[in-house]
């Protein structure tokens, strides 16, 4: 398939995160929700309303939120922990990594608002570092849904699955993805949304409808390209990545810091066991302000700006 | 050794726990927050039938399930890891949460230290736990006045420590720490009468029962040769 999408329009998958905990909730009274004062900031005013008292605020408390989540995976609960994902992840390490992590509770912690969504707001407010310090953590699970479809099975995958998640969902408008009739959401496995031999580009999140675009600018030139929808970091499908390496070259693309994302965890499986040329764009560290296409398209992370970082590697390959 | 005597009050007393079931979804939670304490965690919970007495004599040795701190994934008995502080309190808000919403009646206590309140997370979910009035909640504040260190009080002192914990919409207690009596009256005084969660501020001395370690800022985390370490025994056995 190319770059076709199933609904004209872009949408905000905070909407379908929150359809689907309701509806979850619903047949399982161990679902519950966790937030830090962020019940509309993550869409729940609906669950709140639906079950009032499956809803805990702890207010602008964010080590207390993850804390808690873990205390009621304890006492049997299913928490879906959710904030602003710079603060969840940044204020509240601590606790993901003793409490979540290491604990190995069935806390399944959803950064909202993700990436660069508050790109006006600045660095503070930025999360592109989420990727990078919770890809560390043993146990813990790392999705990074691309579009609509994908958020609801995440969510329902990190609420069959026992042991901790993280969910990144972002606030920018997405499209949704043609895919074929019965496709299945599985974590720690690629979708190769598109088959191709000159090069291959890994993404997730919001990059991937950019990256599909790309592809298809490439494909009117004569280039063809496999794009990976690589949404589960960890577990990383370590065998797509080997796969793709064999084209000789792999551009990958993330919502995120070129630094130990989804780009460092490609480089560490290329770099130890499949050598090829390896672009990585991302960003380059603390991001002035400005909105986030206004960021994005600063840094290369558009459709055009990901088929040039293809052209370059496969140039710079054929001139090694 | 400040903390032995309420966790033996506790887990022979008051917990309603099942070596052979420790999972069960009913079970009282305690949760030792100054993960630390785990020379005192460990041989209470050895007693009390989680493991074999034996398996102490692995303590803190290469590849023991014994870890320097609690891990729920190597010790039976343990409910969640611990050893960075002000970790315990926010769990034991969350398990009492779970607990108040099923209607559940287990209770739940958590042991923390005093110098651990220094950190800000432990009055985070102090605040949830008064909100929701957690009356299935029992904190107790070792309260031996010594942090690693220097006294608590020419750190970042503490006190008054009852009048923030009434503050923070919670009952205050406080009590003689080493009193297994008056420790097991305010423990098994019936919850369901209460409307706050509650504070036991346990006044404990570092070392007691040995002479040269008690109340001494060196013994917070001092070894005792051999010679100290049979002195010490001795004074126990006493």
């Amino acid at each position: 398939m190319s770059g076709e999408t199933k609904v004209a329009g872009h949408f905000d998958c905070r909407e379908v995160f929150a359809k689907t905990i309701e509806a979850l909730a619903e047949q399982d009274e161990r679902i519950v929700a966790v937030v830090n004062d962020s019940v509309g900031s993550s869409k729940l005013v609906g669950f709140q309303k639906r079950f009032p008292n499956r809803l805990i605020n702890v207010g602008i408390a964010e080590q207390a939120m993850v804390g808690v989540g873990a205390g009621l995976a304890n006492g049997g609960k299913v928490p879906f922990v959710s904030g602003a994902s710079c603060f969840l992840t940044a204020r509240a390490l601590e606790q993901i990594k003793a409490d979540v992590a290491y604990t190995n509770t069935n806390v399944k912690l959803c950064g909202m608002s993700s990436g660069i969504a508050y790109g006006e707001l600045g660095p503070t407010h930025h999360s592109i570092e989420d990727f990078g310090w919770l890809r560390l953590l043993p146990n813990l699970t790392i999705i990074a849904p691309s579009d609509r479809w994908e958020t609801e099975e995440a969510i329902k995958a990190a609420a069959a699955i026992e042991g901790p998640f993280f969910l990144r969902i972002s606030r920018m408008p997405v499209p949704d993805f043609v895919r074929p009739a019965g496709a299945v959401f599985r974590v720690g496995a690629a979708e190769i949304l598109k088959q191709g031999h000159n090069a291959a580009i890994i993404a997730n999140g919001v990059m991937v409808s950019r990256a599909l675009e790309a592809a298809d600018q490439l494909l009117a030139s004569g280039v063809d390209v496999r794009v990976i929808n690589m949404a589960s970091i960890a577990p990383l499908d370590v065998e797509a990545i080997r796969s793709a390496a064999e084209t000789g070259a792999i551009v990958t693309a993330e919502e995120h810091s070129v630094r130990g994302g989804l780009g460092g965890a490609v480089a560490e499986v290329v770099a130890t066991s499949c050598p090829c040329r390896l672009r990585i764009l991302g960003f380059p560290g603390f991001l002035p302000t400005g909105s986030p296409e206004f960021l994005l398209e600063r840094h290369g992370l558009t459709a055009s700006g990901i088929a040039a970082a293809v052209r370059e590697t496969l140039e710079a390959r054929k001139a090694a | 050794m400040s903390v032995a005597d309420i966790l033996a009050t506790l887990y022979f007393g008051v917990l309603r726990l099942d070596p052979a079931n420790p999972n069960d979804p009913k079970r009282d939670r305690f949760i030792l927050s100054k993960g630390h304490c785990t020379g005192a965690l460990y041989a209470t919970l050895a007693e009390k039938g989680f493991f074999p007495v034996e398996q102490l004599d692995t303590y803190m040795q290469p590849l023991s399930r014994l870890n320097g701190h609690p891990n729920r994934n190597y010790t039976p008995g343990v409910e969640t890891n611990t050893g960075p502080l002000g970790h315990g309190v926010p769990v034991a808000v969350g398990v009492a949460i779970a607990g108040q919403i099923d209607s559940s009646d287990y209770r739940v206590f958590v042991v923390v230290g005093d110098g651990e309140l220094q950190e800000g997370s432990n009055w985070e979910a102090a605040l949830t736990a008064g909100h929701r009035k957690l009356t299935n909640l029992t904190l107790i504040v070792d309260r031996n006045g010594l942090q690693q260190g220097a006294r608590t009080e020419d750190t970042a002192a503490l006190e008054p420590l009852a009048d923030k914990w009434r503050a923070f919409g919670w009952d205050v207690i406080e009590v003689d720490g080493h009193d297994h009596d008056a420790l097991l009256s305010i423990f098994t005084a019936p919850s369901n009468e209460r409307t706050k969660p509650l504070c036991v501020l346990a006044r404990t001395h570092k070392g007691q029962g040995v002479s040269f370690m008690r109340d001494q800022v060196s013994w917070h985390h001092g070894v005792p040769n051999q010679a100290q370490y049979e002195l010490a025994l001795q004074e126990i056995g006493q």
